[in-house]
């Protein structure tokens, strides 16, 4: 697999000698001399001196046969650029991009750059996930269906207690899937009764996670 | 008409006074607001201070009731961002973006966007007046 990489800030760097580490072929496209001398140094012969937005370079680079370019300035026009070129121009099929301001993910995605990475976002989403007193956990996203699968603990000030899962007028499109009561796994029929301090495991549309977070854990 | 000018360098300045005296609604963006003096104390148009990459900047330029969107910075890849913003977020019908570099320029006139590559302009109109043009 040929691998390029756009951009020798500490992303791209590390990113470069990582991937060359694991026995990828890559190269690292970066604008300033004297970083490509530096890291030239240290990594040999996979540095190219180089704009990665301008196709001359891309060229240079043999873009036509890479599998993947990775676009990790700080500046996310370059990196939108950069892909675009990478995927237009060369036919390249995967073309990730790093976001640096959150906002740019959707946009991105708009102007067909599937794959992004935003820094904000994943530190943001560990919060969210390590907090131990959040009450809905957010487990998995469907990115392709906007779905989620997400774990909330039951409250008992939730209006669902005591209720048959049938009685109960869940959120639109929100599919119980699991209820863990202590160590035990119950399958949900439409008996099942919830209590306090059941962990229940649902797989949602995005659009109706925070009226389920309301609805288990007031 | 209503214009929203990205970018308050020498094209964007002498366009928004051009169309401001010609009574159009005209908006001007930039990062640094020193620029705006370029526009003089004749122009009469709005200014709004920010990244045209910037969803919340371009509402405040009023990108969403705009006819044309023109974005000439000094940066090719800003320019090329903010216009597909401009097209694709907020339907713009015509968006108008100043590229120097004529390869990025001919790759993305082809995927759609109403480009300008000032290079090859320039250069075209300096063969025409010595004389070397192939027509």
């Amino acid at each position: 697999m040929y691998i390029l990489v756009v951009g020798g800030g500490k992303v791209g760097y590390y990113l470069t000698k990582t991937l060359v580490n694991e026995g990828y072929e890559v190269l690292l496209i970066e604008r300033n001399s004297a970083k490509v001398d530096t890291f030239s140094d240290r990594l040999g012969t996979v540095v190219l001196r180089g704009d990665g937005a301008e196709a001359a370079t891309l060229e240079q680079a043999g873009a036509a046969r890479a599998d993947v370019v990775i676009a990790t300035t700080g500046q996310d026009e370059d990196n939108l650029v950069i892909c675009q070129v990478a995927k237009k121009k060369f036919n390249v099929r995967h073309a990730i991009a790093r976001v640096n301001n959150p906002k740019n993910e959707e946009i991105f995605k708009r102007l067909g750059i599937d794959t992004t990475v935003s820094v904000t976002n994943l530190i943001l989403s560990y919060i969210e996930q390590s907090l131990p007193d959040r009450e809905l956990m957010h487990l998995l996203t469907l990115s392709h269906a906007d779905l989620a699968i997400v774990e909330a603990r039951v409250t008992e000030r939730s209006p669902y207690v005591g209720q048959a899962l049938s009685d109960i007028a869940l959120p639109p499109d929100v599919a119980v899937s699991a209820v863990i009561r202590g160590e035990e796994l119950l399958i949900p029929g439409p008996e099942t009764r919830l209590q306090p301090g059941d962990d229940v495991v649902a797989l949602t549309h995005r659009a109706s996670e925070d009226e389920l977070r309301a609805a288990l854990s007031r | 008409m209503r214009a929203v000018i990205l970018g308050c360098g020498r094209v964007g300045s002498t366009l928004a006074r051009s169309l401001d005296a010609a009574g159009h609604d005209v908006t001007v963006i930039d990062r640094n607001k020193l620029q705006f003096e370029r526009l003089g104390d004749e122009y009469a148009g709005r200014t709004v201070v920010g990244t045209g990459l910037d969803e919340d900047v371009l509402l405040q330029a009023g990108i969403e009731s705009a006819d044309v969107f023109i974005a000439v910075t000094n940066g090719d890849n800003t320019s090329i961002m903010a216009s597909q913003i401009a097209r694709e977020v907020f339907g713009v019908s015509h968006v108008i973006t100043r590229i120097y570099d004529p390869v990025r320029e001919r790759l993305y006139n082809s995927l759609g966007l109403d480009t300008l590559c000032s290079t090859t302009i320039m250069a075209d109109l300096i063969e025409k007046k010595i004389g070397t043009a192939r027509s």
